[in-house]
């Protein structure tokens, strides 16, 4: 039943975030990305990582994807997409594509082992009496939330200030300052 | 898992979609017999069976009250023709009621609906009592904006398009003071409350038994509810269907059962919408708070009294449910819609930073209630060295 579960859902997940790439239309790739989020959090759910499921779906499928959604319709980027892309950046992609492939071989064909230093900063998973279920520390939202407050505050408040300066950034980037530098642009001024 | 233990889970499942089904439809019965009230009309009065309606003096007063109205409308949607205009986009047309009505019936899954003993243990009836319920319920709700955004880009004219971008911006918006104003609920109920440190409502209802939290929290249970009636597009809040402006909103093009399913969907969403209320804010099943003076058996009176008891608390749990679907009404029919632009600065400028401010102050009391009073008796989650976790429970005593 797991088995099956697993193949139907990554084989869901692989299809629609290939989907997402070659489909020409903009609003049918978001759908496909969604549907991939969705499956993934499903493998999330087969591997008892309720939290991280549930929080895909919050995040990026509740919320992240509603925005390109909204971006996509309001911008009607759908007239924009039919231009054919250009021969370089064709190459460009093919070339990060070919990167890719090789990267990825490398780490599951051998060669990229982790090293015991590495190991061991990861979280410790107790092992159960009698084979049972040894993901059960990470089912219940309580232990995600002890290892951050405790093991992973400092990675944990570097992600948040990232996050800070990332927000600050957009805030800079969108607030076109008019020609007085303190007013809101006229609708003249940002055309 | 047995096969007899899969199929039962299919026929609990089925039935609690059918009793939120009648609700809903019925909640729409409610909405037009209490909005002809406040106007001063008789509303549906002549619907009319004709076996059952010629029994004596019942008969005429069930006409009367409308009983079988609902009835009809579910015949009269489903049997209407069910035109699809040439100029939409065919696919996302006939998904998106789908889409709008789905999230509703999932998140029905992790909901508690009264308490059942078994050996003097009290538990949840519910389909799934996972850890992570509260977050489930924002997460798959959150996914119901994409059967407004995708059916008002789908119709392919211009008013459906308003309602629906109207529609995202709103729910992106008040989603972030909605899920803010829970963080202190759980807060509160994971700490001093004395809860075992998990996101199920079970665990929020039981940690309630002394105060209701609407007494305790005023503050958040106001943001929850203006964002819920956000959330569901209900009265102040239903610009994306605002009638004066965008013809019919999202739904302009859509008739017959697909527009049915929409106003099902509506209504589904604000039955479990008032039932999160319900467990968050107002005790769930529980019938009386103590108050820390009352004796305990005033929240679960019916403790002792086998599958009685968890009947009783399903009906005082559906009680209250029924008492929200009628505040909501009565708020559709009592308040003049927001313009557009006052709902955004309601839900950014007054709703985010007023739940991040209880956030702080909640926090605050619950970590200074912590020191002073609780503090060796909150189970804590120790790892110890060999990196062994001891859930500490022994010490935990019910405040």
């Amino acid at each position: 039943m797991q088995d099956f579960f697993f193949y139907l859902f990554s084989a869901l997940t692989v299809l629609s975030a290939l989907l997402v790439v070659v489909n020409p239309n903009a609003v049918n790739g978001a759908m496909y990305m969604i549907l991939s989020f969705i499956g993934m959090a499903v493998l999330f759910l087969l591997l008892d990582a309720f939290f991280l499921a549930v929080l895909q779906v919050l995040v990026y499928a509740g919320a992240v994807m509603v925005l390109f959604l909204f971006i996509i319709m309001l911008l009607d980027v759908e007239r924009a997409s039919k231009v054919r892309p250009k021969a370089l950046s064709t190459a460009a992609a093919l070339v990060g594509f070919g990167l890719l492939v090789v990267g990825l071989g490398y780490l599951f064909l051998g060669g990229g082992s982790v090293t015991p230093a590495e190991l061991s900063a990861a979280p410790e998973i107790p092992m159960q009496d009698g084979g049972t279920n040894p993901m059960e520390f990470a089912t219940a939202s309580r232990s995600f939330g002890y290892g951050l407050f405790t093991k992973y505050m400092l990675p944990f408040q570097v992600t948040g200030f990232l996050l800070l300066i990332a927000m600050m950034g957009v805030i800079v980037l969108s607030k076109r300052l008019g020609p007085s530098g303190q007013e809101e642009p006229t609708t003249e001024a940002v055309k | 898992m047995d096969w007899i233990d899969i199929l039962l889970k299919v026929v609990f499942a089925f039935l609690m979609v059918m009793v939120v089904m009648t609700m809903a439809g019925y909640s729409v019965l409610a909405e037009r017999k209490i909005a002809s009230w406040i106007q001063g009309r008789v509303g549906p009065n002549r619907t009319a069976l004709p076996g059952l309606s010629s029994i004596p003096v019942l008969g005429p007063m069930l006409v009367k009250m409308g009983i079988w109205q609902p009835l009809a409308d579910g015949v009269k949607f489903l049997f209407k023709e069910d035109p699809i205009p040439g100029h939409v986009k065919k696919f996302y047309y006939v998904l998106a009621p789908m889409i709008s009505l789905a999230p509703a019936l999932i998140t029905m899954v992790v909901l508690p609906f009264g308490v059942y003993y078994v050996d003097g243990q009290a538990m949840p009836l519910v389909l799934a009592n996972v850890d992570i319920g509260i977050l489930f319920i924002l997460a798959v709700s959150s996914l119901g904006v994409y059967g407004i955004v995708i059916g008002g880009w789908a119709a392919n004219s211009k008013y459906p398009f308003y309602g629906g971008i109207r529609s995202s911006a709103q729910m992106i918006s008040y989603e972030l003071a909605m899920g803010m104003s829970i963080l202190p609920v759980l807060m509160w109920a994971n700490g001093p409350a004395g809860g075992l440190g998990d996101l199920t409502l079970y665990n929020v209802v039981t940690s309630q038994q002394a105060v209701w939290l609407v007494f305790w929290m005023p503050v958040p249970a106001f943001v929850f509810l203006v964002s819920l009636f956000a959330e569901t597009n209900r009265m102040p809040f239903d610009a994306p269907e605002s009638e004066t402006e965008l013809v019919g909103g999202f739904h302009t093009e859509y008739g017959s059962f697909k527009f049915g399913l929409y106003f099902v969907a509506e209504y589904a969403h604000m039955i479990i919408g008032s039932a999160v209320f319900t467990l968050l804010f107002l005790g769930g099943w529980q019938l009386f708070p103590t108050f820390g003076i009352l004796p305990d058996w005033v929240a679960n009176p019916w403790a002792g009294w086998g599958w009685i008891g968890s009947v009783l608390s399903v009906l005082v749990f559906i009680g209250k449910l029924l008492f929200f679907i009628v505040f909501f009404i009565w708020v559709r029919w009592t308040l003049p819609r927001f313009r557009y632009d006052q709902i955004m600065n309601l839900g950014w400028k007054y709703l985010v930073p007023i739940a991040l401010a209880c956030i702080f102050i909640y926090a605050l009391i619950i970590a200074g209630w912590d020191l002073m009073v609780a503090v060796e008796n909150t189970p804590a989650e120790v790892v110890q060295p060999d990196g062994q976790v001891v859930t500490q429970q022994e010490d935990l005593i019910t405040h």
